[in-house]
């Protein structure tokens, strides 16, 4: 009975829930005829709504503000520096895989500079960034769709035991953030600085080292997402991040993480990307409209942040 | 010496300082600019951004944030070119049912204490739907009126500006003279001290939001006014420009600190910034960074001034 209790309370399950009945309500209508290919459609694209919140995760969880908006713009930035790199050479994956991280990094950094040294809400320093991103996209692409190369392209569209290669990427990337989040010093002073910046500084955790490395941690994560959506679309476009804004953070939120900070977890951002993405399929299995599809999308948001929020108080 | 200017009056210093600026910026690199029409050119996107921007203030006043703003001024701006000009009694319907559901969604916030971020996030995708719904491909008309306001020529300054003023005075009073506007702004600073002091913060945040909703669809309307017909994605970049609209103009995400003239200039220096750069001839490429670039320079200005204004204070 004790488990019981204790997982109907978990914040992650109501996403998780959600997911499944949209799942189990659309395979229903097909008549079970599609279960395995729209499991594994599921699985391939929630993997990049997953790598890029969890990045966005991290950064939601130091506390009230913090919000990563250059996270499209890097993604974009990120594949087409590194397809123009790799030039469809399959011995160029590794330097074009450091070089995506590379920009992630940068980004980063130049990111919590301007919201360290310029005081600007990072809201505002992260958007103001965008922009200079995406016109370096824009500038370095020029319009050309380079394959990636023939090597990543299978690996990024293949399956290996029937599970979508990307998610396994996800799956790696998940576990390393859920130790970081749960069994280190690390992901403890994160939820310290979301809970209480003050009371957390007083305590003697180096606060801006951590949001440092938490705003680098999110923009590798976009760069690497961007590196391999490009690669699995096969070529980089430019508008190829766009999407990512709001999924990022509506994944994180749907979740079950407190938009206040503080309190985060990493199955929640499964079961939410899952979600977002079964819901559009189940809208078009039942041959809905681009319209109805939104209205339907943003409806079913608000009811499950509905259903499952309004449990933290003080949350914005 | 004592100093007798007012806080306030030095928030506002700084925006309007920087947009002083940039005009000069403008007017030095292209002398011709500084005429009754070349004013016009520079400021006539101004109109429905700074509007959006006072609606996205009213929203930032009680510590939310309308992450739907974009969507939902294309959405009206659908509604206009559509159900306003063909049968404007269902027109003036719909609009007043928009500003019905933000007041609703001000309750709701409220009421089971839910993120407004969320919650705007997933109106934007029912807002867009709804645009999609109208206008599945650009067209439209402009209603007869909207289009005879909004190209109006009124002496000595050109509409653009004149308009940006009356915006501006109208705003401030009902945000910083009413008692309606102090309630807001209080449930921004102190929720809990203006329940304790008898009001409703539920109806505070209701009227915040209905606020909002009004000056949404005014910018809507006349951003049609300008365009002649709408689009589904007229407005999508009205969600960011308006939030950095307040920002630019001293607003604070918490706290309920904004300030309604200093938010219409935020909005007048963003839509200058896009004029200044293609007078600089900057390649299409760096446009949108050179403008990013703008906002970084002009927050850096920003600090900049209050930390002379500080060390000023400490003597």
């Amino acid at each position: 009975m004790r488990m019981v209790d204790r997982i109907s309370r978990a914040p992650w399950i109501w996403s998780w829930f959600a997911a499944f009945l949209v799942w189990f309500a659309t395979i229903m209508v097909t008549g079970g005829a599609s279960t395995l290919g729209l499991s594994q459609a599921a699985l391939t694209f929630a993997a990049f709504s997953i790598i890029v919140g969890i990045g966005q995760m991290f950064v939601i969880t130091l506390g009230p503000g913090n919000i990563d908006l250059s996270v499209p713009a890097t993604m974009t930035l990120a594949g087409t520096v590194a397809l123009k790199l790799m030039d469809v050479d399959n011995a160029m994956i590794l330097p074009g895989l450091i070089t995506a991280i590379l920009i992630g990094i940068a980004v980063g950094i130049t990111n919590y500079a301007l919201i360290k040294a310029l005081r600007i809400p990072p809201i505002i320093a992260t958007l103001s960034m965008s922009f200079i991103v995406q016109s370096a996209a824009i500038w370095t692409n020029r319009g050309l769709r380079i394959k990636p190369p023939s090597f990543l392209a299978d690996f990024t569209t293949s399956t290996t035991l029937g599970v979508p290669n990307v998610s396994l990427v996800a799956l790696v990337i998940s576990v390393i953030a859920w130790f970081l989040l749960e069994k280190t010093i690390y992901g403890r002073w994160i939820s310290a600085i979301g809970q209480s910046t003050p009371a957390a500084r007083m305590a003697g955790i180096p606060v801006d080292g951590i949001r440092f490395i938490t705003y680098v941690f999110c923009a590798v994560l976009a760069s690497l997402a961007g590196y391999l959506l490009a690669c699995f679309s096969g070529g980089a476009a430019l508008n190829m991040g766009t999407e990512y804004l709001l999924m990022s953070i509506a994944v994180v939120v749907l979740g079950g993480t407190a938009v206040a900070g503080g309190d985060s977890n990493v199955p929640g951002i499964w079961g939410a990307s899952l979600f977002m993405f079964l819901v559009v399929s189940m809208l078009n299995t039942y041959g809905l409209g681009a319209g109805f599809r939104l209205i339907m999308t943003g409806l079913i948001i608000i009811s499950v942040i509905m259903l499952a929020g309004g449990r933290q108080p003080g949350a914005r | 010496m004592r100093r007798t200017v007012s806080a306030d009056a030095i928030r506002l210093a700084i925006p309007a300082l920087s947009l002083a600026i940039l005009l000069g910026a403008v007017f030095w690199l292209q002398p011709r600019a500084m005429s009754y029409i070349g004013l016009n050119l520079l400021f006539n996107l101004a109109v429905p951004i700074a509007l959006a921007t006072i609606a996205q203030m009213l929203i930032m006043s009680v510590n939310d944030l309308d992450l739907a703003m974009g969507t939902f001024v294309s959405f009206v701006a659908c509604v206009t070119a559509t159900f306003l000009s063909e049968e404007p009694f269902f027109g003036v319907l719909i609009l007043a049912g928009a500003v019905a559901v933000y007041a609703m969604l001000g309750v709701v916030i409220h009421l089971r204490n839910l993120p407004s971020i969320v919650v705007s996030l997933g109106m934007s995708f029912v807002w867009a739907g709804l645009a999609v719904l109208l206008l599945p491909a650009p067209g439209g008309q402009a209603p007869e009126w909207v289009r005879t306001v909004m190209t109006m020529k009124p002496p000595v300054a050109p509409m653009a500006i004149v308009a940006s003023v009356v915006i501006a005075v109208v705003a401030h009073f009902i945000v910083m003279r009413s008692s309606l506007g102090v309630l807001i702004r209080g449930v921004g600073g102190n929720q809990r001290s203006v329940e304790r002091a008898g009001w409703s913060v539920l109806a505070a945040r209701a009227a915040a939001y209905a606020l909002a909703g009004v000056f949404a669809v005014l910018a809507g309307i006349s951003l049609v006014g300008l365009t002649t017909s709408a689009d589904a994605n007229i407005a999508l970049r009205y969600t960011l420009l308006s939030i950095a609209g307040v920002i630019l103009g001293g607003g604070e995400f918490i706290g309920g600190r904004i300030s309604p003239i200093g938010a219409v200039i935020g909005a007048l220096t963003l839509t200058l910034a896009g004029s200044f750069l293609s007078f600089l001839r900057i390649s299409p490429d760096w446009q949108i960074g050179a403008q990013g670039a703008i906002l970084i320079i002009v927050l850096a200005l920003r600090l900049l001034l209050n930390r002379l204004e500080n060390r000023d204070k400490r003597r």
